[in-house]
């Protein structure tokens, strides 16, 4: 369990985390979502007591950052940012070391790596230098180290930058199944990854959350609309009269063929493409295209994020 | 403790992983014997005393040169961050980089020791100024790679640390030198006895002369925790900045 609770970061004069508050759950995957900068990557190091907060506070399982920094990072596995290890260690001695730090009793160790090795697929890396890795191994070396302990509690940054396609697939499958019994909490910048990896998404934006929610919620808060668009022949008029009140006309044009082309909005989330079909034979006209839009993940986002000004 | 020790061993492991320690293990050692024995057979005494006085000196860029990688390193390639977040205090950090730093100088200091045994097969030196002298080596590295654990812990760059560190223990060896002190005239000269108790390597000859006094032992065990309790002090105020 992680609990952050009002926590705010200035460096000088720049606030880089403003009055952010959330928890993440046991068995929970949470996604923390925003663009580059925004105070995604200050969080997580302050959860993992690497910085502290001007204000505010951070709990895991309980244990305050300020009062017991150690017993925290003892409680987590910590992923950083861009992967930074030892290069001059072999993969094998590297997760030894981390083991050992850890508090892993001495006669555990050699297991615990095999597991990790296995777990993270590194069989075929586990006795050479970390420098010689390319980008994927070094990530999974990464998160071998974070998991090594079996921590309750995971922070995870920027965890799948840098893989090509199949690793970032078994990377998100192995999340999710960890994510069944551990509170984990990690960043992207990736809206679609969030989507497919997360049971809840926090967006966070210029240091504050803007959003939170589900995936699904957080798609249907985009001001809660889906739209219509159709092609229409016959009395126009009429039908436009007839619709039922959740519906908005943008715009209607006539357009070829006696056609006119038609966008609607709907206020309402459930699909009615049906009552527009059964309307429009209502009034004796025909259709010749119908589709509906729902405001997807993205254009929550940048709504969100304000991201859809530039 | 166990903590202490798994930074200890992987501090070691980067030293003699990668060719740093030999090289400066190679180089002390030769520097060492050639300006020793350059003089020695001229001059014909069955004494050490001409390598012991070189020592401040040689130590004044060795040590840092040891010591400069010991954070700024971590800080540069980022890898502090992955440090810091294991289940550490910042005492058991410091204290694990320092003493594996200590383990090299001390291993250097150690492959000398032939050095005392031509001496001693060649005439009959005082064994216990040798053994003083070594001692007092020990003591004067110690203090000098605290300095220079300080300074790395400030910079992330290697060549500031090796740069600022030099500079800093090159002021403490020379306040004490007559070459300073001469200069301390008129009501300065209260002055003269401060700056000859600063000197580094005042305490070092008077421990070399065989002398093991107090005094001695308590300006190196001050000017080697007061540096790393700063280290400490510096990691601590990095994370609140």
């Amino acid at each position: 369990m992680i609990e952050v609770e009002n926590l705010t970061k200035r460096f000088g004069s720049t606030v880089a985390v403003d009055a952010v508050s959330f928890a993440v759950k046991p068995g929970e995957v949470v996604g923390f979502l925003g663009p580059n900068g925004a105070g995604k990557t200050t969080t997580m190091r302050i959860i993992t007591g690497l910085i502290y907060p001007q204000s505010g506070t951070a709990r895991v399982n309980g244990r305050d950052i300020w009062d017991e920094p150690v017993e925290v990072r003892r409680l987590l596995g910590y992923l950083p940012e861009a992967t930074p290890l030892y290069d001059e260690m072999s993969v094998t001695d590297f997760l030894r070391f981390v083991a050992t730090v850890r508090g892993i009793p001495s006669r555990d160790i050699p297991a615990r790596v095999d597991k990790m090795i296995d777990v993270c697929s590194l069989q075929t890396m586990a006795f050479k230098d970390i420098s010689e890795l390319s980008r994927g191994f070094r990530q999974r070396v990464g998160l071998a180290q974070a998991l090594i302990h079996d921590p309750p509690a995971l922070v995870l940054d920027e965890l799948t930058s840098g893989l090509d396609p199949s690793q970032i697939l078994e990377i998100r499958r192995l999340v999710r199944e960890l994510g069944k019994e551990k509170a984990i909490l990690f960043s992207t910048h990736i809206l679609d990854e969030a989507n497919k990896t997360c049971d809840r998404i926090l967006i966070i934006d210029d240091g504050r959350l803007v959003g939170e929610g589900s995936p699904h919620d957080l798609a249907a808060m985009a001001s809660g609309e889906a739209v219509y668009s159709l092609e229409f022949k016959g009395d126009a008029e009429l039908f436009t009269e007839k619709l039922p009140n959740h519906f908005k006309v943008v715009h209607s044009r006539p357009g070829a063929e006696g056609y006119t082309g038609m966008e609607l909005t709907c206020s309402d989330s459930v699909d009615h493409s049906e009552d527009l079909f059964d309307l429009t034979v209502a009034v004796g006209g025909k259709l010749r295209q119908l589709s509906r839009k729902e405001a997807t993940l993205e254009d929550v986002f940048l709504e969100l994020t304000k991201g859809g000004e530039a | 403790m166990r903590q202490v020790l798994a930074i200890y061993r992987k501090e070691l492991r980067l030293y003699f992983d990668s060719p740093i320690a030999y090289i400066f293990i190679i180089v002390f050692l030769a520097i060492t014997s050639w300006l020793f024995f350059r003089t020695f057979f001229l001059i014909r005494v069955s004494s050490m005393r001409s390598f012991f006085t070189i020592i401040p000196w040689l130590c004044m860029f060795f040590i840092p040169a040891v010591s400069m990688r010991l954070w700024a390193e971590e800080r540069k390639t980022g890898s502090n961050e992955l440090l810091m977040s294991l289940p550490l205090q910042e005492w058991e950090v410091v204290l694990g980089k320092y003493l594996a730093a200590l383990t090299v100088y001390v291993v250097a200091i150690i492959l000398t020791t032939p050095l005392a045994i031509v001496v001693g097969a060649l005439g009959s030196p005082e064994w216990g100024v040798i053994v003083g002298s070594y001692l007092g080596c020990i003591f004067l590295g110690a203090a000098i790679l605290a300095i220079g654990t300080f300074i790395s812990s400030l910079t992330s760059n290697q060549i500031v640390a090796f740069i600022v560190s030099v500079i800093i223990v090159a002021g403490l060896t020379i306040v004490g030198q007559p070459l300073v002190t001469m200069f301390l005239q008129g009501p300065l000269i209260v002055l003269v006895p401060y700056a000859e108790w600063l000197g580094l390597a005042n305490h070092f000859s008077s421990i070399s002369r065989g002398v093991i006094d107090s005094r001695d032992i308590i300006y190196y065990i001050l000017l080697t925790t007061l540096p790393l309790y700063l280290t400490v002090k510096s990691i601590q105020a990095s994370k609140v900045g």
